[in-house]
């Protein structure tokens, strides 16, 4: 089972919208949905580096700011005929506080 | 171990190739398989076909890119991009560039073709450039208002040509031979194409030898043999390519016109393979798009250990000279035994050609009226016996056997195996399997399929197969506002009015949405109709916004912000000044840059400092400059009679004047003012959304101008004799504005729809000039506060930094 920490509490990050982590590996954007999910996705758009968590959160999707790619927060996959992904981390709330994957503190993924 | 494979060239060719392995083999190519990619150009693989839609305009770079940074990178591709190979040593399996060496178990050339440069004195000028590569196609989108020569009447120097004329430049084509495109082209095609070309202010010169290009430090102008110069700052030699082979040559293989290779693609070193324009196999050399997909297909297997043998098929010359319509297909030359069917009406501009042999079409030409193309295409590639159809052949397949006139009885009647789309081998039977499995508008069937996917002549080709499927017509896009909805902007707005929808998920609900949460087009839109129609009782959704808007800054490549203070007319004072500098030093603002609005710009700030920058700046009574959004933006100003020696009226308070009225609302495009304080206009008035240009008897308002992607001249609304009534009116235009246009339309192209009399009438009524101003002050009864100061208080503050910072937490 994935070790998780917490980052915060549920009402710290707005509905339909994100909170980034700083973390060793890079930003981590942690969206909201309007369905009170959460998910934990790399801050960087594949194509040319924008900040997915400044996007438009719709269903659970985020579109880019800059160029309008569409990722799913499943998958990371991004959508339609764009190809490429985001990697993904596991994320989950508990009592309203927001848990995400503990190996984010350390230097390098857990495999 | 795992095989090194390095491949030389990332064209359409190589990319096809290394798509079709990881398709094919997705987890045993990365286990058996090291890739590098040498590109002499420093960037990786775009649709090359789409280069003259880029040249006229069409389209941007960003959306011809066919495989990205990103895609590479998934792949594990080792990409040397911007580093030409220099070397192939061949006894010990390396190749070289500039930067070092590569070794390889297999190796793939791909070099392409090289243009070819005729030797006439001047050519190595600056200013003369080919049209192979973005570079070039970059050097001639860039000749607006001078003048360009294409050398070469054919396919690709009209392109150019056309290319250049669209983006406003003086173009001559000089071509050596009688009539353009010779090659696909019999004469009277030709001309008619020589006709439309002029008739778009193209010169063409045929039967013209080039002697010279002239020119001290650049190019000049071209000197034909006959005496004759054109002038031209841009010389594009468009003649024709050949294989790019000197690599091959240098390394001692096998090598004829191109680098000759096997069935399976493999060159005289079993170990070096080649594929795509720099090949030879069985004599014959390659240009069209698809031949060298299908060598992309057959390599993939060999590469794979599989066993395929490529084997070219003929294929249709579908000829695309941006805004002609031309076909032409087959063998036209004139030759013992062959007879024409011919079809003119030059009226319309139409001609058509078939070439007969034995009662079997071997040729087709056709200009002006091209839709039965595909139909005489397949006539001639199957051999059918055209003996009992001669008398209308040439009319179609709709005047055949006495079926109806249907267009689509055409489309209907090919086999599931016909192809519709030539460049990447599709059928019409894979296109009706994706419409059955859910591809019901263009893009999909091209996100899905790639049919019309790369030099989209079989657009309406696909359209048409599609449209037999589902039984209607096939638009581009769905006519709805964006893909969650078939309503339009227009009936949207109705009914949130009509039904009193006064949220999003309202909206969404009783409209029938078809997704969660709408996506990145229709919310915005929504947001602002909902804000626009009940300015007391909708709230503003913030999440609901762009980047910009949501964080009322705007966002810049790097995820940093640009910050615009708010300056009244453009006007400020030293201790404003002082609170800007002081506020670019403490925060390390990179650039501080003058904008085009008369504001100051501070560029690169940190998402983090941007409520305490707007604290630092509030405190010295600066507010936002909504340089961000979709609202009232700037009114530019000259300064007027106070000073100026010219100035009929103060221009300068009339501005501040306006935009204390204005500034804050929102609208569905961004809105800029300008006012001039006489008709010399120093405040560029006139190329606004709302202009104001004062005169001795005051003031003359004109609106829907346009200086962006389009330029245009505002067109007159109303004089107004004070100023009073001179806010009134521009008050009054905005609201209908914000009433009435769609969401991203900017006034000029929300007037080009209702038309100008329209509005005039409105604004002119003083009833409606009356009840307009009085809603835009219910609604800015709301939005007429400054967003920076409600955003860095210091509840708010802490949320635009980071949630977390777990790289403490690391270090410990």
């Amino acid at each position: 089972m994935t070790l998780l920490i917490d980052i915060g509490s549920l009402d710290d990050i707005p509905r339909q919208g994100a909170r980034l982590v700083k973390t060793v590996q890079g930003c981590i954007a942690v969206f909201r949905t309007a369905d009170d999910r959460v998910f934990a996705l790399d801050d960087r758009c594949p194509h040319k580096g924008g900040p997915l968590s400044e996007g438009i959160v719709h269903g659970d999707r985020v579109t880019c700011p800059l160029h309008n790619w569409v990722f799913d927060l499943n998958s990371g996959q991004a959508q339609g005929a764009d190809e490429g992904s985001v990697q993904t981390f596991a994320a989950k709330v508990q009592g309203g506080r927001v848990l995400i994957d503990a190996g984010l503190i350390r230097r390098s993924a857990a495999a | 171990m795992k095989r090194k494979l390095v491949v030389i060239g990332a064209g359409m060719a190589s990319g096809r190739l290394l798509e079709q392995v990881f398709e094919a083999a997705p987890d045993a190519w990365p286990d058996a398989w090291d890739v590098t990619l040498f590109n002499a150009e420093p960037r990786g693989n775009y649709n090359r076909l789409m280069l003259s839609p880029v040249l006229s305009g069409e389209k941007t770079y960003d959306q011809i890119v066919t495989h990205d940074a990103a895609w590479y990178a998934a792949h594990g591709v080792d990409c040397r991009f911007g580093e030409p190979v220099v070397r192939i040593d061949r006894a010990n399996r390396v190749v070289y560039s500039n930067a070092g060496g590569a070794p390889y178990d297999a190796l793939v050339i791909a070099t392409g073709s090289a243009p070819f440069i005729i030797p006439v004195p001047g050519r190595d000028l600056p200013g003369v450039v080919s049209y192979r590569d973005l570079d070039d196609t970059q050097a001639m989108m860039d000749t607006a208002g001078k003048d360009a020569v294409v050398i070469g009447g054919g396919l690709l120097g009209l392109e150019a040509a056309a290319g250049m004329a669209a983006r406003g430049a003086r173009v001559t084509v000089i071509h050596l031979m009688g009539h353009l495109m010779e090659r696909q082209l019999d004469p009277a095609a030709g001309y008619l194409l020589q006709r439309d070309l002029e008739r778009r202010g193209i010169t063409v010169h045929c039967k013209g030898a080039t002697k010279a290009i002239l020119g001290h430090d650049r190019a000049e102008a071209v000197l034909l043999e006959d005496g004759t110069v054109y002038p031209a700052d841009l010389v594009c030699m468009a003649v024709g390519i050949r294989p790019e082979t000197r690599l091959a040559v240098d390394a001692h293989l096998e090598v004829e016109r191109g680098i000759v290779v096997d069935d399976a693609l493999r060159t005289s070193d079993p170990a070096i393979f080649a594929l795509g324009e720099c090949v030879e196999h069985r004599g014959q050399v390659f240009g069209l798009v698809a031949p060298l997909y299908d060598q992309a297909k057959v390599l993939a297997q060999t590469l794979l250990d599989g066993n395929a043998a490529f084997a070219p098929v003929q294929t249709a010359t579908k000829l695309k000279v941006t805004g002609c319509d031309l076909y032409s297909a087959g063998d036209f030359a004139d030759a013992p035994g062959r007879e024409d069917i011919v079809f003119r009406d030059p009226g319309r501009g139409i001609y058509k050609r078939l070439v007969l042999e034995n009662d079997r079409i071997v040729g087709v030409v056709m200009y002006g009226d091209t839709a039965d193309g595909a139909w005489f295409y397949g006539l001639m590639k199957d051999g059918t016996d055209i003996g009992p159809m001669r008398d209308t052949l040439i009319f179609g397949p709709a005047f055949q056997g006495g079926a109806a006139p249907d267009p689509m009885a055409a489309v209907a009647a090919l086999p599931p195996e016909a192809e519709i789309c030539g460049c990447n081998g599709v059928s019409k039977g894979t296109i009706l399997d994706a419409v059955a499995g859910g591809a019901c508008t263009l893009d999909a069937m091209r996100a899905c399929t790639k049919a019309s996917a790369s030099c989209g002549t079989c657009t309406g080709l696909v359209q048409q197969v599609m449209a037999l499927a589902l039984g209607g017509e096939v638009q581009d896009a769905p006519a709805g506002m964006c893909k969650c909805t078939d309503h339009s902007h227009e009936d949207v707005r109705r009914l949130i009015r009509a039904m009193g929808l006064k949220s999003i998920p309202a909206v969404m609900q009783d409209l029938g949405w078809k997704s969660v949460g709408g996506c990145h087009s229709c919310r915005p839109a929504l947001n602002y109709y909902l804000l626009a129609e009940y300015p007391l009782e909708y709230r503003d959704d913030r999440q609901s916004r762009f980047v910009n808007e949501r964080n009322h800054a705007n966002i810049q490549k790097d995820g940093t912000y640009s910050v615009v203070p708010r300056m009244w007319g453009g006007v400020t004072t030293p201790s404003e000044l002082r609170a800007i500098a002081d506020a670019a030093e403490k925060y390390d603002v990179p650039m501080v840059k003058v904008t085009g609005g008369q504001r100051i710009d501070l560029l690169g700030v940190r998402k983090e400092d941007l409520p305490r920058m707007w604290a630092d700046l509030n405190a010295a009574g600066l507010v936002s400059g909504h340089a961000y959004s979709k609202g009232l933006r700037t009114v530019k100003t000259c300064v007027g009679s106070q000073f100026c020696r010219f100035g009929t009226q103060d221009s300068t308070g009339l501005g501040i004047r306006l935009e204390q009225v204005l500034w804050g609302s929102w609208t569905p495009h961004k809105v800029k003012l300008g006012v001039s304080g006489c008709p010399r206009n120093c405040a560029e008035a006139t190329c606004k959304d709302v202009g104001i240009v004062c005169v001795d008897s005051g003031y003359q308002i004109s609106v829907a101008g346009a200086a962006g992607m389009e330029v245009k001249e505002t067109e007159p609304l109303a004089t107004a004799a004070t100023e009073d009534e001179a806010v009134a009116v521009v008050t009054a235009f905005v609201q209908l504005y914000r009433e009435n246009a769609r969401y991203l339309h900017r006034p000029h192209k929300w007037v080009a729809r209702v038309g100008m009399d329209w509005v005039r009438a409105q604004i002119e009524d003083p009833a409606i000039r009356a009840a307009l101003i009085e809603r835009f002050e219910i609604s800015q009864s709301v939005y007429r506060r400054d967003p920076w100061a409600d955003l860095s208080t210091p509840s708010e503050t802490p949320r635009w930094a980071p949630l977390a910072d777990l790289t403490l937490e690391a270090a410990e």
